[in-house]
């Protein structure tokens, strides 16, 4: 689950960790007034405006104004807001921006790359630095890796001072900044822990012309399945941030992602509604979403479902591939036939049924009197949908 | 032969009170699987009822009373997320030699406290989270995937994706064929077993002549496997991969592209298995096929 800058930065500061003044504002006058208020506070006319999306690359794409007084700041605030900014994370549709955050201005000295992430491969908290902050990080990645130091904290141990002071020796900080780095990063690996993170990421973590190190930026993405931990987390959500679709299916316990083509897709298990869009594109179709009804859904699951995919007007055929282990075969069946009477389904719907309790799920859809093609496979059953839908060039 | 589990595995279910620990305990009994004993927490001295009417088992407090009472050697986890690592750690504390787990959910933080613990000691083996479990046909069913779809052969199946290793399993079964032991290792970030500690399973079983493996995108493991597989293992091995046409994600930062490094990707997974002598299934509909193209 992601949070926007302004949300990381104000857990971040409950862990100590510095980061610049800053007041969100979601209009243009509440920019403006956030403006005044941190030029006044900090005795400084530079401020910052900024973008707040959930992507990344917004500095290159136009997303942050660093400007001199009220008015630039105001200017800028009208700039941004309703603009659609498309950078290197958003995909291509871009996001809309629906909020801002303000900050002051501050000197910098030097700039760098802080992330902590769940690193798979070597199953501890990876904690990643490089001075080369500023430029693209990914590309330092894959051209320089010995740029990038990282450390594996020890879930049971916790980070420890060495491994900090590896990294403050591998940014070649001064004395003075190790020290506030030390902090930093110590506040960093705590959160990163009892908040549930998957990633967080400070981009860039700056050095002042004091020597202390500042949180410029800051990205924080939850690991969902923590929610149940953290109640607060609702109130952090950002409902304009996803698709209203996305948000009703997760609401019914579905896991669903809209996608461009023309074939509804409802599958159990993500593995399987994986390789079901790859099966469809194979034959030549287009999937229109991604949709895991999960292991043990109901009717009623069943029927938001397809509720969900015939909101898409592009859908011109439906694809229903179940391999029943914890779900039987017949409750989804007689799910499809409630859907679909209740929805008054126009578009052609294929439906393969497999696993548990087959033949009595196979008989309901037969004698419901319904327009459904039955398959026996995949394949079987992605072929005839493309052949129904037609394929989209 | 088979790997993990045969007919003489004796399985605690942990959660067995519980709906999903209930309905599957007797799912796996009435297909066979001795169900010696329930663990949980307050509810010691009660007695568990399949609920088909078949067979029941008494449940007891803690998983060491269950153990000892009963001389199980597996337990099979249906606790929810909050309490799930919990239930793992008292397996493993309990010496119990395999605990497979179900639940779907657990936080990656616990499971990277959990895995520390695992591979701290060499006496538990833990299967998932977040899969269908273990099962070697006719003999021993621990999880939840359907068991009539299975019958008794010589194709081993590991895979990380639920509904696709049933996929595997029944193209296998209705080809005539049949499976050793079919292991669903899960698609979490962080698991108790992956896919090159079941592959030296299969190595080893004299039964099996040859594997299907399942991999889905995100993370090396299949990479890594494909690298073990070249040196190691001598076997005929049919492959899928879920996700060739899985769109980019829309994300945020850039510390999961580092840590990844160019790996993950669907492609870069086929030319793995590839360059270490696997047969791709170029559709999911083909994966039986393909196992029995290579074993015939």
């Amino acid at each position: 689950m992601n949070i926007h800058e302004y949300q990381a930065k104000e857990v971040f500061r409950r862990y100590g960790i510095p980061t610049p003044q800053g007041i969100p504002a979601f209009s243009v006058a509440e920019a403006t007034e956030a403006a005044k208020r941190l030029i006044h506070d900090t005795d400084n006319q530079v401020v910052v405006v900024k973008a707040q999306i959930h992507a990344g690359g917004r500095g290159k794409a136009g997303g942050v104004k660093v400007v001199k007084g009220a008015a630039a700041a105001e200017a800028a605030a009208k700039e941004l807001l309703g603009k659609v900014l498309v950078t290197k994370q958003t995909g291509p549709e871009g996001k809309k921006v629906q909020r801002l955050y303000v900050e002051q201005g501050l000197a910098i000295k030097t700039e760098c790359y802080l992330a902590a992430a769940v690193d798979r491969e070597s199953k501890r908290i990876v904690i990643m630095a490089s001075s080369e902050g500023g430029v693209d990080i990914e590309e330092v990645a894959e051209k320089h890796p010995e740029k990038i130091h990282k450390i594996f904290v020890d879930p049971a141990i916790g980070l420890m001072p060495y491994q900090t002071r590896s990294l403050a020796y591998g940014l070649g900080l001064s004395k003075k900044a190790q020290k506030s780095f030390g902090k930093l990063l110590g506040a960093l690996a705590k959160l990163f822990v009892e908040e549930d993170c998957s990633i967080a990421e400070v981009n860039p973590m700056i050095v002042t012309e004091a020597d202390d190190c500042v949180a410029l930026d800051a990205k924080i993405n939850f690991d969902g399945n923590g929610a149940f931990r953290h109640p607060g987390w609702e109130d952090l959500r950002d409902l304009a941030e996803e698709a209203q679709t996305e948000t009703e299916a997760r609401e019914a316990g579905l896991s669903y992602i809209q996608l461009d083509g023309n074939i509804g897709c409802l599958v159990n298990g993500a593995g399987l509604a994986m390789s079901t869009m790859d099966t469809i594109q194979h034959y030549g179709g287009q999937p229109a979403n991604f949709l895991d009804v999960g292991g043990g859904a109901s009717q009623e699951a069943v029927t938001k479902a397809f509720r969900i995919i015939l909101r898409s007007h592009s859908v011109k055929g439906i694809f229903v591939n179940i391999f029943g282990g914890i779900m039987k075969c017949d409750i989804i069946a007689n799910g499809v036939v409630a859907a679909t009477k209740e929805l008054g389904l126009e578009v052609p719907l294929v439906v393969r049924l497999a696993g548990t309790n087959v033949e009595k799920g196979k008989a309901i859809l037969a004698e419901s009197g319904l327009n459904i093609t039955p398959a026996d496979t995949m394949a079987e059953g992605a072929q005839k949908i493309v052949e129904l839908a037609g394929k989209v060039a | 032969m088979s790997i993990l589990v045969d007919k003489n595995t004796k399985v605690i279910v942990q959660g067995i009170t519980g709906s999903a620990g209930t309905f599957h305990a007797g799912q796996c009994q009435d297909y066979g699987t001795q169900i010696v004993a329930g663990a949980v927490p307050g509810k010691g001295g009660e007695t568990w009822q399949n609920p088909s009417g078949k067979g029941s088992a008494p449940v007891f407090d803690t998983m060491r009373e269950a153990r000892e009472a009963t001389g199980a050697n597996a337990s099979l986890i249906f606790v929810p997320p909050p309490f799930a690592a919990d239930a793992i750690l008292e397996a493993i504390d309990a010496e119990i030699e395999l605990c497979v787990v179900i639940t779907e959910g657990i936080p990656v933080m616990d499971m990277l406290k959990v895995r520390r613990v695992i591979d701290g000691q060499t006496t538990t083996r833990v299967i998932g989270p977040n899969c269908p479990g273990v099962i070697t046909p006719d003999q021993c069913k621990m999880g939840i995937m359907p068991g009539h779809i299975h019958r008794p052969g010589k194709v081993g199946v590991v895979s990380k994706s639920g509904t696709l290793t049933y996929e595997a399993v029944g193209q296998v079964t209705a080809l005539g064929m049949g499976q050793t032991t079919a292991v669903g290792i899960g698609g979490d970030p962080i698991n108790g077993t992956g896919f090159i500690e079941i592959l030296e399973m299969f190595e080893a079983d004299p039964e099996t002549a040859g594997i299907i493996m399942i991999g889905e995108i995100g993370g090396a493991a299949e990479e890594q496997a494909a690298a073990w597989i070249k040196d190691n293992f001598t076997k005929p091995v049919a492959g899928f991969i879920a996700g060739v046409t899985a769109p980019p994600g829309k994300r945020m930062g850039h510390a999961g592209a580092i840590i990844s490094g160019g790996q993950g990707t669907a492609a870069a997974k086929i030319e793995a298995l590839q360059a270490a002598g696997a047969k791709i299934a170029p559709t999911p509909s083909d994966m039986g096929k393909t196992i029995q193209a290579l074993l015939s």
